[in-house]
């Protein structure tokens, strides 16, 4: 809990460039986040950002989920691959991509060629960067989205589709009318963990941006980074501020979260 | 049957688009740096270059990196378990006052990746002098790790019925020993499930060791690596035969808790 307080502390104060504290200032640095010119770009991308990047994961991981609870052979492959951007360090799949992406070198543009399109600066262009970005972190957050409503799956009893069945539910209007109301607690518990996480994440925006000058494609999160760490404004009671407003932010997301559980059953 | 079949070709269709960057990484590790650098590019080597693993472990800066890497897992995760295992023992068997304050505490906090907090980090540790110390990332590790071990440990603590340690008590074994003989060799797979996960936690974190250690000879793999490729040098062959490295043994570990992971990271809520 520490380092909350001494964040709120510091972003009521003002600091040197090497750091040294100069006393408080109350809520200035706050007045000073909202004049930040690139502050509505930043917020709009982590808008972006979030939304899409669990709006995709969830579709695609509801399909997933599907696929990997029927029993066919070389379904344990598939969790093995699955289990692979999950465990593997982030900031090492961020630079793989970085990798893939590339220009001149990259496979992603040699298959482009290859398709007959024009190569694409994916990470220079301002048109291509944020998609490939989300594409990133769709895929880094696939796997946890994928197992969790796979979990969810499995505890929906199959005499409920016998029963659907019976009463003459088609495949679709099966899935529509039952399989997706008996997992709206898993899709929810997937939805919002994803959400924290996503907005959460750093090494994906901040390693794959790297090469752009300014902040026009920044999430709050590496915002607040470069205005603590990098940038030549180096405050750190500014990058306090903005720490503070996306820990709320984020209490706001458990907060929700925990009244989607309390509403279904008892706490454990 | 053809339905089986057509589950298959997806299933293997979905294992490719998961693995396909990762066998990009491995077979850019295995080819000459030269080849980095042809247009068009290629996905097979001309030349396979295996040397490039011996490099990278032969390298000692990287292997300092791994030190450090190892180091601040193994640390943080033993001490994860210390603080972890009687703190999940207590609330799985005992309640008391608080006890829901408590566990909620617990949840909240694993909802808080460091990253939201890394300036207020920063300002702690530099106000307690601890900048560039391995202690300042042993202990913010334990601390983001603490709250998952806690509850899934909960859980396996919890499932064991009261009866074997009653039993234990009238077979003549006292509190402790009924603890260290029966509750936790049946729990192990929980504790190895928590260990495993806190040691990865540790393993992968980028943003506080970047943020907390300056001196980059103190700095683990995640960090550390990154100087493979940067405005200067542009080593991407070692920088992916490093990641290889350093991705390889985890997924294996991964491999081992995975059933037990969900119910850890939902903590209880799918059921």
């Amino acid at each position: 809990m520490y380092p909350a307080v001494e964040l709120v502390r510091a972003s009521l104060g003002r600091y040197s460039i090497t750091g040294l504290y100069q006393g408080a200032v109350g809520p200035r640095n706050y007045v000073r986040l909202l004049e930040q010119e690139a502050l509505p770009a930043v917020v709009g991308n982590t808008l972006v950002w979030v939304t899409v990047v669990v709006a995709v994961t969830i579709g695609l991981s509801l399909g997933l989920a599907q696929l990997l609870n029927e029993a066919f052979p070389g379904r344990r492959l598939v969790r093995w691959a699955l289990i692979v951007p999950w465990a593997a360090s982030l900031i090492m799949t961020a630079k793989l991509f970085v990798w893939i992406y590339d220009y001149y070198f990259g496979l992603l543009n040699r298959a482009m060629a290859a398709a007959g399109w024009a190569p694409v600066d994916w990470l220079g262009d301002d048109r291509t960067v944020m998609g490939a970005m989300i594409a990133v972190g769709v895929f880094v957050s696939l796997p946890f989205t994928t197992y969790v409503l796979l979990a969810g799956l499995q505890t929906i009893p199959g005499e409920v589709y016998e029963a659907a069945r019976v009463d003459g539910a088609g495949g679709w209007r099966r899935y529509r009318w039952v399989t997706l109301p008996l997992l709206q607690p898993a899709l929810l518990v997937a939805a919002v963990l994803n959400l924290i996480y996503v907005f959460n994440s750093f090494p994906i925006v901040w390693t794959l941006n790297d090469r752009n000058p300014g902040f026009a494609h920044d999430t709050m999160i590496t915002f607040m980074y470069k205005i603590a760490f990098k940038s030549a404004l180096r405050d750190v009671g500014l990058a306090a501020a903005l720490g503070v407003v996306n820990v709320l932010l984020i209490l706001l997301a458990v907060v929700a979260y925990l009244r989607v559980l309390r509403g279904r059953e008892e706490p454990a | 049957m053809i339905r089986r079949a057509a589950l298959s070709g997806a299933g293997l269709l979905v294992a490719a688009a998961l693995l396909a960057p990762y066998a990009v990484m491995l077979l850019t590790a295995l080819r000459p740096e030269a080849e980095l650098r042809v247009t068009p590019p290629r996905l097979w080597p001309v030349e396979w270059r295996p040397q490039n693993f011996w490099t990278v472990l032969l390298d000692p800066e990287f292997q300092s990196w791994f030190t450090v890497s190892l180091v601040v897992a193994v640390a943080s995760t033993v001490l994860v378990l210390v603080a972890a295992v009687p703190a999940a023992y207590h609330t799985a068997r005992h309640r008391f006052p608080g006890r829901g304050a408590f566990l909620f505490l617990v949840l909240v906090t694993q909802m808080f990746a460091p990253t939201a907090l890394v300036v207020g980090l920063y300002r702690e540790f530099f106000e307690l002098g601890l900048i560039n110390t391995y202690t300042a990332l042993i202990a913010v590790n334990a601390a983001f790790n603490l709250a998952f071990a806690i509850w899934i440990l909960r859980a396996f603590f919890a499932s064991i019925p009261r009866e074997i340690e009653e039993a234990a008590a009238v077979d003549g074994c006292g509190q402790a020993g009924a603890l260290f003989r029966i509750i936790l060799p049946v729990a192990l797979p929980g504790i190895v499930t928590a260990a495993i996960f806190a040691f990865i936690a540790a393993w992968n974190e980028y943003i506080v060791a970047l943020t907390l250690m300056t001196d980059t000879s103190m700095r683990p793999l995640t960090v550390g690596i990154t100087s493979y490729v940067t405005a200067y040098v542009q080593h991407w062959d070692l920088l992916f035969a490093a990641s290889v490295i350093a991705i390889v043994p985890v997924v294996v570990l991964f491999a081992l808790i995975e059933p037990y992971l969900v119910g850890g990271l939902t903590a209880g809520s799918v059921k």
